[in-house]
C-alpha cells in the first residue's frame, strides 16, 4: 500500500516488581535509557516521544503524563501521552508508528511506565471508579466482578472446566522462569492453580496476574534510519485498534468482538489472510488466564471455543505450533498494565530477532502478533511485527 | 508526507458555567452531531476518532471507556490522548499523513462544573514529593511565574489587566462565551489577590462545553466542502517539566512549537503573515508571555502592544477575538478547541459580529495549564 | 542483543516499612449531571419501574434509557417501561471487597450478575446483585425478579432495587 515503513530498532525493560524503590519518572528513565543504548542512540537523536500509562489513580497524580515527562526524556521535545486503558501498552507503539509513518519524525521514543504500588490500600481501589458513576458504582463493584462474570460466561458457553482454563496460568508462569524481568515466575502445577484461594468464583488467585511496578520502552525509526542503525530491524507491518460500547452489560461477554475488529484492521494492513498459518508467535494479553484463550479466539488464531483444547495439547507451548506468551505473559512476568503490553511487543521483537535467549522459540519465526485489551471489556489493540 | 489536511467540519455546544440539563455524553453528542452535519458526514464515514481528556477532570479512573457512544464510534478505532485539544488535532493530522486514514474526528469537552473540588484536582497534578506537601493552591505557580515574568520583561500588572478587559469585552460579541463582561482596568487591578501579583480577574474561570472537529485529507476535503480550512503547520512541545527549573520570562514550549509550526507553514514574520491569533490566556500574563514567546512581540513589548490597542479586534493584530479563555471560559483540554472553532469561523468568513475583514491565515496557541510546560501551535489558512 | 540483566529492584516488606513515605489523601468530589436519558432512568427507578429507550430505526429497546441511539446516530423515539424481571446472563460469587480485602467467613458473599431484563431487546442487560439465594443454587439462565426498597426509601438510584431474587 506504500505506507512509510517503520521499524523497532531498540528495546528496554525494567524488572517487574511489587514495590519499586524508584519513582514513576525514574522507572521511565531506566527503560528509556536502555532502549536508546540498545539502539545506539542518544536522547538528542529522538525527535518525538509518546508515552503510555494506565490510570492516574495508580500514581495518585493528576495529569500523570506531565509528571512522567522528565523521566521519558520529554523536556524540550514534542511529547504526548496516549491512554486506552489496559490496551495502552500495545497502543503506545501504534502511536509511535503514527508519529514515524506520518513523516513527522524519523526517530520516536515509545515509553510505558506503570507504578501501581503507590495506590493504597491496594491498586485494586483505583478500579472502583471505572464503573459508571450513576448506574453501577452505587452497587460497590470491584474490578474482579467483571472478570468473574466474563470468565463464567466464556466457560459456560463452551462447557470448559476450571482446569481447561488454568493450564494457561501453568504454562505462562513456567515460561516466565526464563524472563529476567519476571516478578512471579513460579514452577506451578495445575493443582496449585486450582487449589489457590478463591477470590470471586470462578476466579482463583493464581488465575490472576499480580499488580506490579515496571517500565518498558522501544525506539521506532523510519526505514532509512533503521537500516543504518541495525541489520536486524523488526518492521511494524500492521496496526489495529477498536473500542466497543460503554454499555458493557448489553453485549455477550463470551467473545471479544472488539479484539477481532482490531485484529482484522491490523491483518488487512499486514496482508495477513490466514492468521493461524501466517503468524508464528503470539503474545495475547493475559491478565487472567481465560483472557489468553478469549484473545487467541478474538485474534482469529484458532476457531471459537478451541483455544483451551489447543492449550491442553501443547499447541501454544514454546515448542508448539503457535508459541503463545513465550515471555511468560502478564501471569508470569507481572502486570504493570501499560508496561506489560509493551513487554509483549518487546518479546515479539526479540523472538523475531532470535535474541530471546532461553525463551527463544525454534523455527526462525518471521511474523508475530502482540495484543492488549482494556477498559470495561471494550478495547482491543493489535500490532503485527515482521522480521 | 506532507499530505495537506483540512478541517471540514466543526461543532460546538455553547459554553456555560454550569450545564445541568445534559450529561457529558449528551453534551458531546450535541457537538458531534453539529460537526458531522457541518461536514456532511455520518460517523460511519469517519475512519478514526480521538478524544482529549484527563481522568480526574471526568471523575473516572479510565475515562476512555465512556467516549465511543456519543461520537457514533462504537466498535471503531478510538483513542484517548491525555493532552490538549491541539495535540489531539496533531495526532489526527499525523494519522492522515500516514496514508492509512482519510477522515478523523477529534473531540474534547469539559464538565468542570461537576468537579466539586476543582482546586484539589488541580493541586493533585503537582509533584507529589517536591511540591504538593507545601499545600499551596496550584495557582501559586502562576503567581511565581507572573512575578518573574513581569520583573524580567518590564511588562506591568496594568498591562495584564488590559488583556482581561479586552478579552472579556471581545466575548460580549461571542454568543458561545460564558464569562463575557464590560470591565475597566481598575476593576481588574482591584479584584481580590490570589497569589501576588495574580488577582482573581487575571485568571480564567471554568466552563462546561464540548467541541468536535472533523479532519480530512486534501482529496476528501476538496470533495466534501466548499471552504476547507487547511492546517498549514502544527506542532507541540513540552518545555522544562520540573517547575523549579523553568525560565519564567518566556514560555519555552510555545517558542519551540511556534518555530516549528512557522517553518511548516512558511511563515517568516508572524505579524505580517498572519491575520489574527487565538492565544492561551488562562491567566492574563500568559497572553503577553505567549505573544513574546511566539515572536509576535519582542521581549517586554507585548504589554505595550496590548495597551496601545494593537491586539483589539480592530487592531493591527487581533488577539483572542473569541474572548479567549478569560472571556469564553476555561474548558481545560477542550479550551484550544474553542479557539480552533473561532479561527475556523473567521477563516470561513462566518464569524458574524466578530468577523474581521479579509481573514486568510490565523494562529491558535495552547497551553495545558498549571503545573505543565506543555503547549501547541497550529497555523490555519483558508487557501 | 540478548537482555539478561534488567534494572530495578523491588523493596522487600521490611525495606518498604523502613522507607520514608509521603502520603496524600485527595479530596476528590464530583456531582455528575444526569442529563436527559439517565435523569429519566433514575426518576423511573424512584417510581419502582425500569425505563428503557426505544429507537424505531433499529427497533432496539435499550437499557439503561438513553437520549440517543449510538448505533443509528439519532435521538431515541420514546421511553418505555420494561418489566422488573429478567434472566441471569452470567454471575460471579465474590469473596473480596473493592480494596481486595477479604470478606469474613460469616459475611454474605456478593453475587454480582448481568441480568437481561424482560421486555428490553435481547441481550440488553444491566449489572446488579442477586440476593435471597444460596450461591451454589445460582445458574445462568435463572429467572429473577427485582426486590424494591419501599417507595418512601427510594431516592432515584440503582440501589432503589435492593437486589434481584429468583422467582
Amino acid at each position: 500500500m506504500g505506507y512509510r515503513k517503520v521499524a523497532i530498532v531498540g528495546a528496554g525493560i525494567t524488572k517487574f516488581v511489587r514495590r519499586a524503590q524508584e519513582t514513576g519518572p525514574e522507572m521511565a528513565y531506566l527503560a528509556s535509557k536502555m532502549a536508546l543504548d540498545q539502539a545506539g542512540l542518544k536522547l538528542k537523536d529522538v525527535e518525538m516521544i509518546t508515552l503510555g500509562s494506565a490510570p492516574d489513580a495508580f500514581d495518585g497524580v493528576h495529569m500523570k503524563g506531565e509528571y512522567l515527562l522528565s523521566g521519558a526524556g520529554g523536556n524540550n521535545k514534542p511529547y504526548i501521552r496516549n491512554f486506552v486503558g489496559g490496551g495502552t501498552g500495545v497502543f503506545a507503539p501504534i502511536h509511535g508508528w503514527i508519529h514515524v509513518a506520518s513523516g513527522a519524525c524519523d526517530v520516536c521514543l515509545v515509553v510505558c511506565s506503570e507504578k501501581m504500588s503507590s495506590c493504597h490500600p491496594h491498586p485494586q481501589g483505583a478500579f472502583l471508579t471505572i464503573f459508571d458513576h450513576t448506574t453501577e458504582q452505587p452497587l460497590k463493584p470491584t474490578l474482579i466482578w467483571i472478570f468473574a462474570l466474563e470468565m463464567r460466561r466464556y466457560m459456560e458457553t463452551y462447557g470448559l472446566s476450571k482446569a481447561d482454563v488454568a493450564r494457561v496460568a501453568v504454562k505462562n508462569k513456567n515460561n516466565a522462569l526464563d524472563h529476567p524481568s519476571a516478578q512471579v515466575a513460579e514452577a506451578v502445577t495445575l493443582e496449585d492453580v486450582l487449589n489457590s484461594e478463591v477470590l470471586a468464583e470462578p476466579v482463583n488467585r493464581l488465575d490472576i496476574s499480580p499488580a506490579s511496578d515496571g517500565a518498558a520502552a522501544v525506539v521506532l525509526a523510519s526505514e532509512d534510519v533503521a537500516k543504518r542503525l541495525t541489520d536486524k530491524p523488526v518492521w511494524i507491518d500492521g496496526v489495529g485498534w477498536n473500542l466497543d460500547t460503554s454499555y458493557w452489560a448489553t453485549k455477550d461477554l463470551y467473545y471479544p468482538r472488539y479484539v477481532e475488529k482490531a485484529a482484522r484492521m491490523a491483518y488487512e494492513m499486514a496482508g495477513i489472510t490466514e492468521p493461524h498459518k501466517q503468524i508464528q508467535v503470539a503474545e495475547p494479553y493475559d491478565p487472567f488466564d481465560y483472557k489468553e484463550l478469549h484473545h487467541m479466539e478474538g485474534l482469529l488464531l484458532c476457531e471459537r471455543g478451541e483455544a483451551a483444547r489447543l492449550t491442553a495439547e501443547g499447541y501454544t507451548a514454546r515448542s508448539g505450533n503457535l508459541p503463545t506468551c513465550p515471555s511468560g505473559g502478564a501471569l508470569g512476568v507481572g502486570n504493570p498494565i501499560a508496561a506489560t503490553g509493551l513487554m509483549k511487543v518487546i518479546e515479539i521483537f526479540l523472538q523475531l530477532r532470535e535474541e530471546a535467549g532461553k525463551r527463544q522459540i525454534p523455527g526462525k519465526p518471521r511474523v508475530g502478533v502482540a495484543q492488549a485489551w482494556g477498559d470495561l471489556m471494550q478495547v482491543g489493540t493489535v500490532i503485527v511485527l515482521r522480521r | 508526507m506532507k499530505e495537506r489536511v483540512a478541517i471540514v467540519g466543526i461543532g460546538v455546544t455553547g459554553f456555560f458555567s454550569v450545564s445541568p440539563s445534559l450529561s457529558f455524553k449528551e453534551l458531546t453528542y450535541t457537538a458531534a452531531v453539529k460537526a458531522y452535519e457541518d461536514a456532511g458526514l455520518h460517523p460511519k464515514d469517519i475512519d478514526s476518532f480521538i478524544t482529549a481528556s484527563e481522568d480526574f477532570m471526568e471523575g473516572y479512573s479510565i475515562f476512555d471507556e465512556y467516549v465511543p457512544d456519543q461520537m457514533g464510534a462504537v466498535m471503531r478505532p478510538v483513542q484517548t490522548v491525555t493532552a490538549d485539544f491541539l495535540q489531539a488535532l496533531g495526532i489526527g493530522w499525523m494519522m492522515i499523513n500516514t496514508g492509512r486514514f482519510r477522515i478523523i474526528a477529534v473531540e474534547s469537552h469539559s464538565k468542570a462544573s461537576n468537579v466539586k473540588t476543582l482546586d484539589e484536582v488541580k493541586a493533585f497534578a503537582l509533584d507529589p514529593v517536591y511540591i504538593r506537601p507545601l499545600k499551596e493552591n496550584s495557582d501559586f505557580l502562576a503567581g511565581l511565574e507572573m512575578n518573574r515574568f513581569l520583573t524580567e520583561t518590564g511588562n506591568t500588572e496594568e498591562q495584564c489587566a488590559h488583556v482581561v478587559v479586552k478579552n472579556k469585552a471581545n466575548a460580549l460579541k461571542n454568543p458561545h462565551a460564558a464569562h463575557a463582561a464590560k470591565l475597566t482596568v481598575d476593576d481588574v487591578l482591584s479584584s481580590n489577590p490570589i497569589s501576588h501579583p495574580l488577582k482573581e480577574l487575571d485568571a480564567a474561570k471554568a466552563a462546561d462545553g464540548a467541541v468536535m472537529v472533523v479532519l480530512a485529507s486534501e482529496k476528501e476535503a476538496k470533495a466534501l466542502c466548499k471552504k476547507p480550512i487547511w492546517i498549514c503547520g502544527i506542532s507541540w512541545f513540552s518545555g522544562q517539566g520540573n517547575p523549579w527549573s523553568r525560565t519564567f520570562a518566556y514560555a519555552d514550549y510555545a517558542q519551540l512549537a511556534a518555530q516549528k509550526a512557522y517553518k511548516m507553514a512558511g511563515i517568516s514574520n508572524p505579524i505580517k503573515d498572519l491575520d489574527f491569533a487565538e492565544i492561551s490566556d488562562e491567566y492574563s500574563y500568559k497572553e503577553l508571555q505567549h505573544l513574546e514567546s511566539i515572536g509576535v512581540a519582542r521581549k517586554g513589548e507585548a504589554g505595550f502592544l496590548t495597551q496601545s490597542g494593537a491586539t483589539l479586534a480592530d487592531g493591527i493584530f487581533p488577539v483572542n477575538i473569541s474572548g479567549g479563555l478569560i472571556g469564553v471560559g476555561n474548558t481545560f483540554e477542550a479550551a484550544a478547541g474553542i479557539m480552533v472553532y473561532d479561527a475556523v469561523m473567521q477563516l470561513r468568513h462566518e464569524a458574524g459580529m466578530r468577523q474581521i475583514p479579509n481573514a486568510c491565515r490565523g494562529l491558535v496557541q495552547s497551553w495545558r495549564g498549571v503545573p505543565t510546560a506543555t503547549g501547541a501551535v497550529a497555523i490555519l489558512s483558508n487557501e | 542483543m540478548i537482555i539478561n540483566n534488567v534494572p530495578m529492584k523491588g523493596l522487600t516488606s521490611e525495606e518498604y516499612e523502613k522507607a520514608i513515605k509521603i502520603s496524600w489523601k485527595p479530596q476528590l468530589q464530583y456531582a455528575w449531571d444526569n442529563g436527559i436519558g439517565i435523569g429519566k432512568y433514575l426518576a423511573s427507578l424512584k417510581e419502582g419501574m425500569i425505563l428503557a429507550a426505544y429507537c424505531q430505526k433499529c427497533g432496539r429497546i435499550m437499557l439503561p434509557a438513553r437520549a440517543f441511539c449510538e448505533m443509528c446516530w439519532r435521538p431515541t423515539d420514546r421511553y418505555v417501561t420494561v418489566k422488573d424481571t429478567g434472566v441471569v446472563n452470567t454471575y460471579a460469587i465474590c469473596h473480596i471487597n473493592w480494596d481486595a480485602s477479604r470478606l469474613k467467613p460469616d459475611e454474605p458473599r456478593h453475587i454480582p450478575a448481568v441480568i437481561e431484563i424482560d421486555g428490553a431487546s435481547q441481550g440488553q442487560g444491566i449489572l446488579h446483585i442477586l440476593g435471597n439465594v444460596e450461591p451454589s443454587n445460582v445458574k445462568i439462565g435463572m429467572k429473577v425478579k427485582a426486590v424494591w426498597k419501599p417507595a418512601a426509601e427510594r431516592t432515584g438510584s440503582i440501589t432503589d432495587i435492593r437486589f434481584f431474587e429468583p422467582y
